[in-house]
């Protein structure tokens, strides 16, 4: 197999809490790895730490209060990012590894024009001229699908749409022709349609620039969609990591078995499933004081004392290659147990 | 008073009318233009601004006389209004309107000037403080909160103290040197909320440089609060200079300067009270002027009034 594009092992953020000095494991402990071309997807609640993880890579946590503690590491092609002195995170940031966040509409200046923004990374990056990188924004409209290019890109960012906005951030984001696309649930704040769109332009620039993408969602729908690789995670953990195909098919994890049935389905007529939507009990707890044991178990239907006494380290499947499905669960040493006790 | 001075008042008059005119025809395109001028003191202040300006820009052509001139130093002293010499003239028979008109020059300088150095000061201090927080943030405060909480008047006092005749540079200095404290609050405010936006994020994930992100992305988003300040400002600073100079230690005696003036004329004030009533008129109404446009702009560049 190829070498990852990047690699996370044991990212451990946390933060200070205001009172009494408590300490929220947003992120405790994720480890994965992202192949060149390849989608991997993260899912999970919110809370869950997923957008954490994805700041954590390009060392967005503000710190104070946040910080990614030692013995994390996150390898961008062979480069530790934790390590790395702030000039030379900057080359990175935007030229090789490049992000887009949630809300297009407020991620971009109000003050200044969309093709300003799009050339920024290419100013920053390539010390481009004004007149080329005016035509480079242009060149990027184009490709990311915006109507009328020569003129939007005068346009400032109040005189778009949400959908355009997005269309705007993803043609930032790719102007340096980054080898990884983090986009942080980049649809989220759109309607479905423009959602379908937006998907699909990510889709086919993947496919033009060859990039990697880590898609951060809590729609199962769009990772199904999307992903070649899933990571699911949990209270700040990865409880289960597999092939899209795989994870669908043969969900193990019971958390992982709640969001599938949380999600409506079109082929299954909504009587036959006793007319409710399931839903998994609770919420997540809060990241300053995560359940003993394994942190699911509160909320999971399979629940024993082992669970609520010792936590399960990530184990593997057995399913395929050695290492492709792994789960974070002690079902998986007593799987007799997976007839729900209610 | 001469026919090319008369020709010249009503000259800057009409400049005055024409700007204020263009000004409304501009502001009618956007919506903030139109609330600028919704505001009913907002045409006339922009007038008072924009003809003490011409004036004081084209002194030379107004003024009947040069401002030092001393013409009858016995008969001329303390003259009324006459035709001749319309505001009257003061102790040394100097021509008022003449002086009134070399001294919008300066006054109006010194508040432009002084509020720049103050805006340029406080903009700067408060932008680095709440974007790069930590100890600076604290370090700075602190200092402004000292800054704040010296009487202003005393300090400068105290450097003319030490530098006996201070020049009208080292006075525009002082002034800004001493009054960007209030400035760097407000813009730390607004950068501490700025810096938490996801443009702000973006930026950074694009990989720009801490200066980048502070001259690009914040500071650009701070200029609507920082105008309407440096507007309310500017007369403030003007009276401060007005108070020094009649104190005697601003602009120093033969340069007119509206203060200065109005000391001038302070020991006549039951014979000769056009002396000092001029300048004074002239300082209050320029003042109220910058406040109405200020209040103006403040409504006009709210951004939490704008439509989309």
């Amino acid at each position: 197999m190829t070498e990852p594009l990047l690699r996370v092992r044991d990212l451990k953020t946390y933060f200070v809490t205001e009172r009494g000095g408590g300490t929220a494991r947003a992120v405790d402990g994720v480890s994965f790895d992202v192949y060149p071309g390849e989608t991997l997807g993260i899912v999970g609640e919110s809370g869950c730490g997923k957008t954490v993880t994805s700041l954590s890579i390009l060392r967005l946590i503000p710190e104070p209060p946040g910080h990614i503690l030692s013995g994390s590491l996150i390898e961008f092609e062979g480069r530790n990012l934790l390590t790395l002195r702030p000039p030379e995170l900057r080359a990175i940031r935007g030229n090789e590894v490049a992000m887009i966040f949630q809300e297009p509409m407020t991620s971009l200046n109000p003050v200044f024009t969309v093709g300003d923004q799009i050339a920024e990374a290419a100013i920053v990056h390539q010390r481009l001229p004004r007149k080329q990188a005016r035509a480079r924004a242009i060149e990027m409209l184009r490709l990311v699908g915006i109507p009328d290019p020569e003129e939007r890109v005068d346009h400032y960012p109040h005189q778009l749409s949400g959908g355009m906005s997005q269309r705007v951030m993803i043609a930032m984001a790719l102007v340096c022709h980054p080898k990884l696309l983090i986009a942080d649930e980049p649809t989220t704040a759109l309607d479905v349609t423009i959602q379908a769109q937006i998907l699909e332009l990510l889709d086919r620039l993947q496919a033009e620039l060859g990039m990697a993408v880590l898609l951060i969602t809590h729609d199962l729908g769009i990772v199904a969609g999307t992903s070649d690789r899933v990571v699911v995670m949990y209270a700040g953990q990865v409880v289960e990591t597999a092939a899209t195909p795989e994870l669908f098919a043969h969900p193990l994890h019971p958390y992982t078995e709640g969001l599938m049935a949380a999600v409506p389905r079109i082929d299954t007529r909504v009587s036959q499933v006793r007319g409710r939507l399931h839903t998994i009990p609770g919420q997540v707890p809060a990241a300053s004081g995560w359940p003993a044991g394994c942190r699911f178990h509160p909320r999971c239907p399979y629940a024993w004392d082992r669970c609520t006494a010792e936590e399960p380290p990530l184990l593997d499947a057995g399913r395929g290659e050695p290492g492709s499905h792994a789960v974070r669960c002690w079902l998986l040493t007593e799987p007799r147990r997976r007839t729900p006790q209610a | 008073m001469n026919v090319r001075a008369w020709l010249a008042l009503l000259g800057a008059v009409a400049v005055a009318l024409a700007a204020v005119g263009e000004a409304r025809r501009l502001a009618a395109r956007g919506s903030r233009g139109r609330r600028f001028f919704r505001h009913g003191t907002a045409s006339g202040g922009l007038f008072v601004l924009a003809f003490f300006t011409t004036v004081a820009a084209a002194a030379p052509l107004v003024a009947p006389y040069p401002p030092s001139s001393m013409p009858e130093i016995v008969a001329l002293q303390n003259a009324p209004p006459s035709l001749a010499h319309p505001l009257g003239t003061d102790v040394y028979s100097r021509d008022v309107w003449s002086r009134l008109v070399y001294g919008a020059r300066v006054s109006l300088g010194i508040g432009a000037l002084a509020m720049l150095v103050a805006v340029t000061l406080g903009a700067a201090a408060g932008a680095v403080a709440g974007y790069a927080r930590r100890w600076v943030d604290p370090v700075l405060m602190r200092l402004v909160d000292v800054g704040l909480s010296m009487p202003r008047i005393f300090v400068l006092l105290m450097v003319v103290a030490l530098w006996e005749r201070l020049p009208v540079s080292a006075l525009v200095l002082v002034i800004g040197l001493t009054g960007w404290f209030g400035t760097s609050r407000l813009v730390r405010a607004e950068v501490l909320s700025l810096r938490e936006r996801e443009f702000v994020a973006a930026a950074r994930a694009l990989g720009a440089r801490p200066a980048r992100i502070i001259l690009r992305h914040v500071l650009p988003n701070v200029a609507a609060p920082l105008i309407v300040s440096a507007a309310l400002g500017i007369g403030s600073v003007m009276l401060l200079e007005a108070s020094l100079s009649f104190l005697g230690i601003g602009v120093p005696s033969p340069v007119p300067s509206w203060g200065n003036m109005i000391a001038d004329g302070k020991d006549h004030l039951a014979t000769a009270p056009w002396t000092s009533l001029f300048p004074g008129l002239a300082i209050a109404i320029v003042v109220m002027a910058l406040n109405a446009v200020g209040d103006a702009l403040r409504d006009a560049l709210d951004p939490g009034q704008e439509t989309a």
